[in-house]
């Protein structure tokens, strides 16, 4: 009957619908369905682990953790309370008190707001006796980092807040942590962090913590970063920056014996402090901006300069493993050494040898512009084209870990350049150039740039005479062996008998009466080196000096960079020598160089390109 | 047979009572589930939701003892008594009322609230099978068809004027128990006819659904003017008459909806249409129930396992969206079973109503399956986001002790009166 079966027909009919519609919503459709651990009515709360601390080469602790204390409030529990003295307490006014109250009512009134950041530790004692009484406020403790030594900020780094690109590339982070954006803090990152604990907090729809979630089945404890012990020797780093002082540039010294770095200067630079707690992004933001001296550019990685002078042991090095020369060929410099028929053709020399036999020894102690070129040209000119000469040039040039990243454990770096024959090939089309057209190459100017780590470490392969460690930074990691590219050697593509002669040059720059850093020469320590003039074009040339000691077994190489400089001994190569005996001896014989060079300032020079 | 008159549990149909109970009991675990918070175990506190509910469970047992004690023939003889004395109540209220969220319906004494409106359904469900049974009666009739909306429309009206237009639109159902006692069939043709007209001029505005139904009307114009010139002589003006009207009522939907309705109400309507995406304002009571039922999944986070629940994420948890509970925490198992518990329930009691033999106690019967049917679908269609937000409680699921004790009262009126066909010839 048609009347009776249409009640049951619907009831039916839309039963139907509502369980298909069920199976779409909780079987077929799974946009709605998050994860249980993710959904808006699971908190998931952060257990921060103690962030790892860095120690220098001799158990000097150089970045640590400090507790900090701040105040929260939920508005909304907040009960009518004695605010006189609760403003006493917090040493703030009452009007403060209103202003910080309504600022975290206007975020949110049920979940907590920082009400004050950073109490000290004293405040926190008393804090926390009384603290009970005023209802819906508490205490948080943050563990911020503490750099005890103000020094090496370049090479420690700092921490700060993940942005939104870390968080999508990496999902371990969340908004508000902190991570490692510079120096030790950034490649160490994943060694120094930890583990992170979490909890599950059940909540409502208030966002209300009512209680733990599932009994704290999926909750996990933090675990500690672990600590870092680096090859840096911090008095040494300390004496390097109070020697830089009022100066812009950079010091590398390496161990040569096995890559790590001893110091690394770079200035100006920067008290690491200022990148902690409250006012990091205002302190940040007032050196970022400064692109004067550009305190958080790491001079000793990141500049590149043409090396000058202390390239000529690379191209003499070059010369003798092609065999255009021995170290018994000379040449007469006569003040330059002209290379083609114009006019400008001619480069100029200052190694003041007056016509006499200018040999390899004497070519390397006088810096003789006229010789390395001479060497240059024949390497170059031994092969059928420049474009393959300067190949071969270049290849040994990169076997010295020039042109080319470190691969190393620092955060930042940069290239360099070596050039090779298709660059020219760009500069001047149709192959209508010469062994000349590259002649400044010889003397470490032209198209070459390097970086003071990477003469550093050029030095430390001299050195060594033939080969070098990767420079690295970490010296010692609490449960993690050293990455094995750090204690494997890298040779260079030149022989070992061939240093042996361009270090007895290197050392007669000390020794030789009329060596080019004789007025540096340290008593009693057997140091090589090599200064350097860099040609500026925008303002006075830069002082570079690249040295090590002692002459055999040495224990640090060290390349200084001091930005218009003038020349190579006038600041690079005190400089240099007092940091080696600082090393070496523990004290210094020449108070008053000392204090030359601490006192001493190029900021005049400086000032004179702002204008 | 006039002997057995005294133990009328002899004919009390006990599945319907099993069915009763097993509500009962699953929608007060639900209850809880959604009250109860991790630091809160004690089973009878009397202050929490679900503490309440047993003691309105509780009380139910004499009520539906007082029920059963009553002879069948008091019903049919008092229905009208109970119909006027409820109508009396209903309209009390607008002097003695309690106003609880913004609507007066309530009688408040002491601590204690009891809403009139959940019992009038009873009452006119008996009134109107009074009025109908009566052998005089005549559906086909205009005057008596007048008769019987006149009887739906006096608590209606009471209980929109309350306002509650939720409970109101339940008297709607009343229109499934005419069509069964003879109500031609074309009002419920014209009754789906608007419905769907109203949601398709929702849907695709006034000014579409005018031009489509216009084609339309002229393609049934040529068809009969070509196939069925003789039906289409007779009947132009019936045919051009139905047009008329539907283009009419496409219109006036419209002005109803834009110009008669508040924002609140369009809000509803737009949401379920997927016109309007607020999740977080207008659409949050829909989003929060149709994620919190979908994140339920096939089997269900587990009782008290909840996190949504448990998180006070749904609004009105334990009333109106109480099939959340069951959808999160027993999944689509667990509410499919609800689902099919409900459809078992109303069609046994179509099956009992079918079977009496006093046209009272059908029309009763057909009576309460109309209103439960008609709670049934707007709540959980509601609920998994399928009707409009219209807030009116899951039968003996919802907390509250007034919609438990009418809903009660509704049944076991009709399990009273059920019982006495056995034995009364």
């Amino acid at each position: 009957m048609k009347r009776t079966g249409l009640l049951s027909f619907l009831i039916i009919f839309i039963g139907i619908i509502y369980i298909l519609r069920l199976f779409y919503l909780q079987v077929l459709d799974n946009t709605f369905n998050t994860p249980t651990l993710n959904n808006s009515a699971v908190k998931v709360m952060y257990d921060y682990p103690e962030r790892g601390y860095v120690f220098d080469r001799n158990g000097i602790l150089l970045v640590a953790n400090q507790l900090s204390y701040d105040i929260m409030v939920i508005p909304r529990e907040v009960k009518p309370m004695d605010t006189i003295a609760f403003c006493a307490l917090l040493k703030i006014t009452k009007e403060e008190f209103i202003e910080k109250i309504e600022r975290a009512s206007r975020y949110s009134t049920r979940i907590p707001s920082t009400f004050l950041q950073q109490v000290s530790k004293d405040d926190y004692a008393s804090l926390q006796e009384i603290l009970y009484k005023f209802k819906g406020f508490y205490i948080q403790k943050r563990s911020l980092r503490e750099y005890p030594k103000n020094s090496a900020a370049n090479v420690l780094g700092y921490i700060s807040e993940v942005n939104e690109a870390m968080i999508n590339n990496n999902p371990k982070y969340h908004l508000g942590e902190l991570i490692g954006t510079a120096g030790v803090e950034k490649s160490y990152e994943e060694v120094l962090r930890g583990t992170k604990g979490v909890k599950f907090i059940q909540r409502d729809r208030f966002n209300k913590e009512i209680g733990s979630f599932k009994n704290g089945l999926y909750d996990t404890l933090p675990i500690s970063g672990n600590d870092i012990t680096l090859t840096i020797d911090a008095v040494l780093q300390q004496y390097g920056e109070a020697l830089m002082a009022n100066k812009r540039g950079g010091i590398v010294a390496i161990e040569p014996s096995t890559g790590e770095i001893l110091a690394m200067v770079s200035m100006p630079t920067y008290d690491p402090n200022l990148m902690v707690g409250r006012d990091r992004s205002k302190n940040f933001t007032k050196l970022y901006l400064d692109s004067v001296s550009k305190p958080l550019l790491d001079r000793g990685l990141q500049a590149q300069y043409p090396p000058g002078s202390p390239f000529k042991v690379i191209s003499a090095l070059v010369a003798l493993q092609e065999n255009v020369i021995n170290t018994g060929s000379s040449i007469q410099c006569f003040g330059g050494y002209k290379y083609g028929s114009g006019k400008g053709s001619f480069m100029r020399c200052h190694c003041e040898t007056g016509g006499s036999r200018v040999d390899l020894n004497v070519a390397i102690y006088r810096s003789c512009n006229s010789y390395f070129a001479t060497a240059y040209r024949k390497v170059i000119d031994k092969f059928p084209t420049p474009t393959e000469g300067v190949n071969v040039w270049g290849k040994h040039a990169e076997s010295f870990g020039l042109g080319n990243y470190l691969d190393n454990d620092l955060s930042v770096g940069q290239k360099g350049n070596i050039p090779n024959g298709n660059l020219y090939n760009k500069i001047y089309p149709n192959g209508r150039w010469r062994s000349t057209a590259t002649i400044s190459n010889a003397i470490g100017q032209g198209e070459v740039l390097t970086t003071p780590i990477q003469l550093a470490n050029m030095t430390a392969a001299i050195a060594n005479e033939g080969f070098y460690y990767i420079p690295h930074i970490a010296k010692k990691i609490k449960g993690k062996p050293l990455d094995k590219k750090f204690t494997t050697p890298i040779y260079t593509t030149i022989d070992k008998k061939h240093f042996k002669p361009v270090i007895e040059g290197l050392f007669d720059v000390f020794e030789n009466p009329r060596g080019t850093a004789r007025g540096s020469r340290v008593e009693g320590l057997e140091i090589s080196g090599k200064t350097g003039t860099s040609e500026n074009p925008h303002g006075q040339d830069h002082s570079i000096f690249i040295a090590f000691a002692p002459k055999d077994n040495p224990k640090i190489a060290i390349a200084v960079f001091v930005e218009n400089g003038y020349w190579g001994s006038r600041w690079a190569g005190p400089i240099a020598t007092l940091m080696i005996e600082k090393y070496l001896t523990g004290k210094i014989g020449r108070p008053l160089v000392e204090e030359s060079m601490m006192k001493g300032s190029i900021q005049e020079e400086y000032d004179k390109q702002l204008k | 047979m006039r002997s057995r008159k005294d133990n009328i549990f002899l004919g009390i149909d006990w599945i319907l009572v099993l069915f009763y109970f097993v509500f009962i009991f699953l929608g007060w675990i639900n209850i809880y589930a959604a009250t109860i918070s991790e630091n809160q175990f004690d089973l009878l506190n009397f202050t929490t939701e679900y503490g309440k509910q047993l003691i309105w469970i509780g009380f139910s047992i004499p009520i539906i003892l007082l029920i059963l004690m009553f002879e069948a023939k008091f019903y049919e003889k008092y229905a009208v008594i109970i119909y006027v004395s409820f109508l009396a109540l209903l309209a009390g209220l607008f002097v003695f009322g309690k106003n609880i969220n913004g609507s007066t319906s309530w009688y408040a004494i002491g601590n204690f609230s009891l809403q009139p409106s959940e019992f009038a359904k009873a009452a006119t469900a008996l009134a109107i099978a009074k009025l109908v049974s009566d052998k005089m009666f005549n559906l086909k009739k205009l005057s008596t068809q007048m008769q019987a909306l006149l009887l739906l429309f006096f608590p209606a009206i009471l209980i929109i004027l309350q306002p509650d237009p939720g409970s109101a639109l339940v008297y709607g159902a009343f229109i499934f128990v005419l069509y069964r006692e003879g109500l031609p069939f074309y009002y419920i043709t014209v009754g789906f006819i608007a419905l769907f007209l109203f949601v398709i001029t929702l849907i695709l505005g006034y000014q579409v659904t005018l031009i489509s139904s216009l084609v339309l009307f002229i393609c049934i114009l040529l068809y009969f003017i070509f196939y069925r010139p003789r039906a289409f002589r007779k009947g132009w003006i019936k045919i051009i008459g139905i047009y008329l009207m539907s283009a009419l009522f496409i219109f006036s939907v419209d002005l109803v909806f834009n110009h008669v309705f508040k924002q609140h109400h369009r809000d509803r309507f737009n949401i379920i249409l997927g016109k309007t995406v607020d999740m977080k304002g207008v659409g949050y009571n829909t989003r929060q129930s149709v994620t919190t039922i979908a994140s339920g999944g096939f089997f269900g986070k587990g009782f008290l396992e909840g996190e949504r629940t448990q998180g006070n994420f749904v609004p009105a948890q334990t009333t109106d969206y109480i099939f959340t509970t069951v959808g999160e925490e027993w999944g689509f198992v667990g509410s499919a079973f609800v689902i099919l518990l409900f459809m078992a329930f109303l069609l046994r009691i179509i099956n009992r109503a079918e079977q009496q033999k006093a046209k009272f106690s059908r029309i009763y019967g057909y009576s309460i399956v109309a209103i439960f049917f008609m709670h049934f679908v707007i709540n959980i269609g509601m609920v998994i986001g399928l009707v409009p937000t219209i807030g009116i409680p899951l039968p003996f699921f919802s907390y509250g002790g007034s919609a438990l004790w009418g809903f009660t009262v509704l049944l076991f009126i009709f399990i009273r009166l059920d019982a006495n066909k056995t034995y009364e010839w």
